[in-house]
């Protein structure tokens, strides 16, 4: 087994639940302070993955190694202030409000009595800052639009102030302009140093925010590396049985999938 | 337009105050209302002075009855707040869901199988029972994944069964179990400076494990998931929680009899209050539950003059509708 060269990455990873496979065999690594985006089509094991690299989900065999050592092996504290974690379906307790969510997010940095620092109120102040909630500290999340509790959800993900950050679905339920605004904010984590990983569902937009791509098929990695070398007409049509053409953005030069209608293929 | 709730962590610190007040105000009234009524000054000399007429009557009775209702009350009220957490179900309470039954029915079997008729011998059953119904409504209402409904299915059910059984055993064996009656009924009039010695340490211990697991349960609330990636350890914050309950239900049920809907109420009125934090939500319920349960306590002694009516009574005439509203509110919500 040769030691990986970046802080997070997999060997012969196998997952799944109750004796259903859903990951076999992978080998991946996430390059250090990159943005890595993971697409796939629906169920192809994109979530079963970053709980693995979270430490949520224990492997069924194989190994996630965290700075060369096992992930299991470290004490839980310490995974949690170096990985963090936005699951796709979070639970939103009843009543709580904005800046108390957001707050949780502190718990790997809390002693088990002590209350909340005035270090831990500035970050959470932050986060919320970063995610356009300040004026929404006080309300009850349950009063939010969909779009302002996900962003809620990055902000309490955010508030963990980890050097890797793991972002399952940041975008979905926003309008087009908050996607952006969370892309944005995840290219300038991105730029300030950390590593980032998020799953979408936008190939254009993982396209253009991605510095690398990992795509998935069946739990498997069909493709992985700079968006420009990988996503190809090929590809699209592998990973998600879709026919597309690709293009230069004329905004980006990155590459734009236009997908073409399927009923051509009848023939 | 927005309606801006007044900065919970406000409301949160000047409530505290406030529910200890009203604490000491329902002990004093418990130790001054009964078939003897005292004056407060009276209360004051029958606590610190021997040669007082009321000492005996303050010190035999009324002071362990109130400490009593404390004591239990405490514990129903944190059981309630941690079973609601840990379920994620705000119906949830260890009457409603069998815990109490469980320890009641094992008290009643050690007693009229076995003969053990003293405290100090069928708390362990109490502890015992509470456990095993604890595991058992657990496993059978799904663990964590648990709905609501099916929750509350399972607790009516075993707790049907229970006290289907403990009914059993005091119409087979009226010797033993008469002196009793406070087995299908809760009670604290029975109290004895015994019983409230007895029980204050497994309360104590109950108390330090659920206020220690306030802070892993509050991230337990989004998620397994969440949870584990924050570096909480569900499956041990669970059995902690557990440990706890049935420390807390089993001494409480052992002392005064299966109480229902304290547990139920009282984190529902203090969650008003400090919002789902239990860091906060934990030592309300404490401190109110006791308030509920001595003031029913002191209702019970008052309606019914000359006789009296019991605790668990009262607690399931004012339960039962508050018990209503909240699922009719859950509908509309
Ligand atoms: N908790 C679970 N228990 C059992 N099976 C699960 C669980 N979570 C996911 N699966 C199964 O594992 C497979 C992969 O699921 P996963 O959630 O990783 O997919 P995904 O790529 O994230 O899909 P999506 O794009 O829909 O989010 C699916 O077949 C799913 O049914
Ligand atoms: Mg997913």
């Amino acid at each position: 087994m040769s030691a990986p060269a970046n802080r997070l990455a997999t060997r012969n990873l196998t997952l799944g639940y109750d004796h259903r496979q859903v990951v076999r065999d992978l080998e991946v690594e996430i390059p250090d302070r990159s943005f890595t985006v993971i697409i796939g089509a629906n169920g192809c094991g994109k979530s079963t993955l970053l709980r693995a690299l979270a430490r949520v989900l224990r492997p069924t065999s194989g190994t996630v190694l965290l700075d060369g050592k096992e992930i299991g092996a470290h004490p839980s504290r310490h995974v949690a202030r170096t990985v963090g974690l936005l699951p796709q379906s979070p639970i939103t307790p009843d009543g709580i409000t904005v800046a108390e969510l957001v707050g949780r997010g502190r718990f790997p940095h809390q002693g088990a009595l002590r209350r909340e620092t005035p270090q831990d109120r500035a970050v959470v102040e932050r986060c919320l800052a970063e995610t356009a909630l300040t004026d929404l500290g006080q309300r009850p999340v349950s009063s939010l639009s969909g779009g302002q509790r996900q962003r809620a959800w990055i902000a309490t993900a955010l508030a963990q102030d980890t050097e890797l950050l793991l972002l399952d679905e940041p975008t979905t339920y926003l309008d087009l302009m908050h996607q952006i605004e969370v892309l944005d904010l995840c290219a300038r984590l991105h730029a300030a140093g950390r590593t980032v990983v998020a799953v979408l569902h936008d190939l254009n937009q993982a396209a253009r925010y991605a510095s690398h791509l990992i795509v998935l098929r069946e739990g498997e990695v069909i493709a992985e590396g700079a968006p420009d070398a990988v996503i190809t007409a090929e590809l699209v049509g592998r990973a998600f049985g879709l026919r597309a053409r690709i293009i230069p953005d004329p905004e980006t030069g990155r590459p734009l999938v236009i997908p073409l209608p399927s009923q051509v293929t009848a023939k | 337009m927005t309606t801006r709730r007044a900065h919970p962590a406000r409301c949160r610190a000047v409530g505290l105050p406030a529910a200890l007040a009203a604490l000491l105000v329902v002990c004093v009234l418990s130790l001054a209302i009964g078939a003897l009524p005292l004056a407060p000054s009276a209360v004051w000399h029958g606590l610190a002075d021997p040669a007082s007429g009321a000492y005996a009557v303050v010190h035999q009775t009324r002071l362990p009855r109130t400490l009593l209702g404390l004591l239990a009350g405490t514990a129903l009220g944190l059981a309630g707040a941690v079973m609601q957490a840990l379920t994620r179900n705000p119906l949830a309470d260890p009457g409603l869901l069998g815990v109490n039954a469980g320890a009641s029915a094992a008290v009643v079997t050690a007693t009229a199988l076995l003969g053990i008729s003293s405290l100090s011998g069928y708390i362990w059953f109490a502890l015992g029972g509470a456990a095993l119904v604890s595991v058992l409504i657990y496993a059978i209402g799904g663990g964590a994944s648990s709905t609501p409904a099916r929750l509350a299915l399972a607790g009516t059910a075993v707790n049907a069964a229970l006290y289907s059984y403990v009914a059993a055993l005091e119409l087979l064996d009226t010797g033993a179990l008469d002196k009793m009656r406070f087995w299908t009924v809760g009670s604290i009039a029975a109290a004895e400076p015994g019983t409230v010695l007895r029980i204050t340490p497994f309360i104590l211990l109950g108390t330090v494990l659920a206020l220690g697991c306030a802070k892993p349960l509050n991230t337990l609330a989004l998620g397994d998931e969440a949870a584990t990636a924050l570096g909480a350890k569900p499956a041990l914050t669970r059995g902690v929680a557990i440990a706890a309950i049935v420390l807390l239900c089993g001494s409480a049920t052992a002392a005064c009899g299966p109480i229902v809907f304290v547990g139920l109420m009282v984190p529902q009125v203090a969650a008003r209050i400090t919002g789902p934090d239990l860091r906060w939500l934990l030592p309300y319920s404490a401190i109110l539950a006791p308030v509920l349960l001595l003031g029913a306590d002191i209702v019970g002694r008052v309606v019914a003059r000359p006789s009296e009516l019991e605790v668990g009574i009262i607690t399931a005439v004012i339960g039962g509708p508050v018990f209503l509203l909240t699922v009719v509110g859950r509908e509309r919500a």
